[in-house]
């Protein structure tokens, strides 16, 4: 019985099923899992898996279709799966807190960040009049917020990220939740913020006893801030373990494959599967002497026009300068891949876009093949020669693929706008080829994007994008959408075709680990300036600048990976 | 929630799950097909031609011989009914035609650019709403010539800023989206990539928009040839029969005006709703 006591949850044998029109579908099955006071639970597991279904399930706060056939959820020693709804509006917000991957939706846009705990400290009755000011306070500093009297007076769309998602901690705080479930709490933050924001619940465990249960796809986060591991593999837990045993007990397949999988410090491209990819035994291409592509004083600046529509019509408009890119100058030789790191709004985007042409520099000049390119305007472009030979693959597989297309369609745009002209057998022909050489079955090629899984619309992507033989590919963080299992197919896969075609890559992300396994050189942006660059070894082992110190940093790893290793090779 | 790639169901599939889910949306889309048929088919099926009078029967009430009874000229009012279907869908579609091609085109070219092209095409559309669009479709119908062609074009021109603005926003939420970046890079031109792979991807609430637009064009050109515009007797049409049947509802003879009234009402009724239809098969989250 006193063992039983100090469970603050306890799910056991849970069952989640869901109806549709296909009829009932069961999307978790047999979950048990138990949660102390000050532990901190991680529920891994890749897109798909039930983990954030089992999560929403504690609360409730499945969608109307959705039921509990079994399993019991036990909160404190009550039952919570079978809780009235009036009983479950005390529990959700007092005793069991959410927060989620997307803060700035959470919080409502019209009103300020004061307002809100204001609201949820009185509605909880936990200050009166006379000291609700200096309990807010408290809250502020709790979630490590100093500047308090802006970020009290500010509305949400007026912070980060990162301070938006302190400000959701601090309202689960405020009503002395006991239990914190967060749902990716930093994805789509900086590694440098996700590491504050994710410093902090580890703290608030420690200290005020908060258990936690983190929802992540994220081994790395997992396995620095977490004591307890639950791995899900398509609704079923596969693994359950506390952390010394999940290291080094780990059984499970899926278990292992997912820690090969997550990019650590020294790993290679090759180590992420178990199976050693087959273009090992292809040499390196041939690093030419004269670079491909150069870069000079590259420079872009926004225009914002501020004033009235009065001071238009006397001509005093004003024009407000952004800079996005700061003169960066670099190179790329034909047959080497280039990393470019930075956090969101370092201008590693807009640099991206210059490069490939979509949109005009300000300043500096972009050189290519001997061929100063940044003189075409990116209209003129479109029908330029060399528009074939820099092409691109983008960051989100879903949007970048028209939906209305199918994949055959898709991968022979580019070669019938662009190719040599093409009758239909051999159309098909190059596009079945172009299929093969992704790794894609060839039957896949009358399907539309909805009908492929994520890492398969990556494959299409990157197919349209060497379809034309292209000399140069930008790569805009291809793999930051896909689960970390596909992302290690997707890099091998992009390895592969560098050595068999000899591309050139610039491969822009904001992951200097899955970077670094691509890349013989690396560049480092930071407010549109390349503030590092050099050799990947140099760069990863003996940084220079303090905002490379800080990226690597700030990245989790998984410590014990070299175990692993051990392990799998066994 | 679960990543599982999902065929996408046939059409055939969805409707049975909507009809299924909403009695009414199923009553829309059965009276829509009637509709349609009578506009096909309708001149081929009626008991009496509309046009013949005969005065020995004038103004009888509805019987087995004359289901919606007979005017004062002696003429069947259900043929009457039934022809004029026919060409009231017809001015309908060739109206919500003309404002669809001019409103997208004028939209996405809106959307697309933007800058002046959207000052200048979004002043022209709130300058179109400005007026009360039923007047100013009378204004336009008197100057340009009391004729059929000219109420469908004030029909048309009406109709044209609600596919301007829906264009102009659907257009510019896509515009930002990646595969109109990668259509760039394959070399498709801006117009190109305008009209090949935004639009269509534009069409689920053009489509929504038509659908409900048909009913407003239909009550339009009925409105306008009620007040004498346009289409003009002999010629069966809904708003000329209630119009001529105005005369006689003081006299007792309510089936002149109630017949045609009640299958125009029905008409822009069943418009409407296979527009919130075919709003719900587009949209899946609008599935309850």
């Amino acid at each position: 019985m006193s063992i039983k006591a100090k469970k603050l949850l306890s799910v056991s044998k849970l069952a989640i099923d869901f109806e549709t029109k296909k009829g009932t579908v069961r999307a978790v099955e047999n979950v048990s899992f138990d949660l102390q006071k000050g532990e901190v639970l991680a529920l891994v597991g890749e897109s798909g898996s039930g983990k954030s279904v089992t999560a929403y399930s504690i609360l409730n706060l499945l969608d109307a279709n959705g039921s509990m056939p079994l399993g019991e959820i036990i909160y404190d020693g009550m039952p919570i799966h079978k809780a009235t709804p009036a009983k479950l509006k005390e529990i959700r917000g007092r005793e069991i807190s959410m927060i989620f991957q997307n803060p700035m939706s959470t919080l409502n846009p019209i009103r300020k960040v004061g307002q809100h705990l204001r609201d949820m400290i009185r509605n909880h009755g936990y200050a009166s009049w006379s000291n609700i000011e200096k309990e807010i306070d408290k809250l502020l500093k709790q979630v490590e917020i100093h500047d308090l009297d802006r970020v009290k007076n500010a509305y949400p769309f007026e912070l980060s990220g990162g301070m938006c998602q302190r400000v959701m901690i601090a309202l689960a705080l405020a009503c002395r939740s006991r239990l914190l479930i967060a749902d990716e709490p930093t994805t789509g933050l900086d590694v440098t913020t996700q590491k504050s924001i994710m410093d902090l619940i580890k703290n608030l465990a420690k200290e005020e006893g908060l258990a936690v249960i983190l929802i992540t796809h994220d081994l790395g986060i997992a396995s620095e801030y977490c004591d307890k591991f639950v791995v899900m593999e398509k609704g079923k837990v596969v693994e359950s373990n506390s952390r010394v045993d999940f290291f080094s007990k780990s059984k499970h397949p899926y278990t292992k494959k997912l820690l090969l999988a997550t990019p650590s410090k020294e790993g290679k491209v090759e180590d992420l599967t178990l199976e050693k990819p087959s273009y090992l035994n292809i040499s390196e291409p041939e690093i030419s002497e004269k670079p491909l592509l150069v870069v000079e004083g590259l420079r872009k600046t926004f225009i914002k026009k501020t004033g009235s529509f009065l001071s238009f019509v006397k001509g005093k408009e004003k024009k407000e300068e952004f800079v996005a890119v700061k003169e960066s100058s670099f190179s790329i030789y034909s047959g080497e891949c280039v990393g470019l790191v930075g956090g969101s709004g370092s201008g590693k985007s807009t640099t991206s876009r210059m490069l490939a042409r979509l949109d005009d520099a300000s300043a500096g000049k972009i050189i290519f093949d001997g061929v100063v390119i940044s003189d075409i305007s990116s209209n003129d472009f479109i029908k330029h020669p060399y528009r074939k030979d820099i092409q691109m693959v983008f960051q989100d597989p879903t949007g970048s693929l028209n939906p209305r297309h199918t994949v055959f369609d898709l991968i022979a745009e580019p070669l019938k706008r662009l190719g040599e002209s093409f009758n239909k057998n051999s159309l098909d022909q190059k596009v079945e080829s172009l299929m093969l050489q992704v790794g894609l079955p060839t039957e896949f090629m009358t399907r539309l994007p909805h009908q492929l899984s994520g890492g398969q619309k990556a494959r299409v992507g990157i197919a349209r994008a060497i379809a034309l033989n292209p000399k140069f590919l930008i790569l805009d963080e291809p793999t930051s959408a896909l689960d970390v299992s596909v992302q290690a197919t997707v890099l091998q896969l992009l390895e592969k075709l560098r050595r068999e075609l000899g591309l050139s890559y610039l491969f822009v992300s904001h992951d200097l680990h899955v970077v670094k396994m691509l890349s013989q050189r690396i560049l480092v942006m930071k407010e549109g300036i390349i503030v590092e660059q050099g050799e990947t070894s140099k760069v990863m082992h003996s940084p220079e600048h303090s905002y490379t110190k800080q990226l690597m940093s700030s990245i989790p790893i998984i410590k014990e990976k070299l175990a692993i290793e051990a392990i799998a090779a066994f | 929630m679960n990543s599982q790639t999902i065929k996408q169901d046939n059409i055939a599939q969805q409707l049975r799950f909507l009809v299924g889910q909403n009695l009414l949306s199923s009553i829309s889309l059965i009276l829509f097909g009637v509709y349609v048929f009578l506009a096909l088919a309708g001149p081929y099926l009626v008991p009496y031609d509309p046009l013949e009078s005969n005065t020995a029967i004038a103004l009888q009430g509805p019987s087995s011989q004359h289901f919606f009874g007979t005017d004062h000229l002696g003429r069947d009012v259900f043929s009457r009914v039934i022809v004029a279907t026919r060409l009231d869908l017809g001015i309908a579609v060739a109206a919500v035609s003309i404002s669809f091609f001019i409103g997208t085109f004028l939209g996405a070219l809106a959307g697309y650019y933007g800058g002046w092209y959207e000052r200048l095409i979004g002043r022209l559309a709130d300058i179109v709403l400005a007026f009360p669009l039923f007047v100013l479709a009378m204004g336009i119908v008197a100057v340009m010539g009391n004729s059929l062609i000219n109420v469908i074009y004030a029909t048309a021109i009406i109709n044209i800023p609600f596919y301007i603005r829906i264009a102009r926003a659907e257009v510019s939420l896509q515009r930002d989206r990646q595969y109109v970046q990668a259509a760039l890079l394959s070399g498709n031109s801006h117009f190109r990539t305008l009209f090949f792979h935004i639009l269509p991807n534009c069409l689920p609430n053009l489509i929504v928009q038509i659908s409900i637009n048909m009913g407003w064009a239909i009550l339009n050109a009925a409105g306008l040839s009620f007040i004498g515009l346009g289409v003009r007797p002999p010629v069966a049409e809904w708003g000329i029969l209630v119009a001529e049947g105005a005369d006689y509802i003081i006299s007792g003879q309510w089936w002149l005006v109630l017949f045609p009234g009640l299958v125009l009402m029905l008409a822009v009724f069943t418009f409407n709703l296979v527009g919130d239809t075919l709003r719900d098969l587009a949209d899946p989250q609008k599935r309850k």
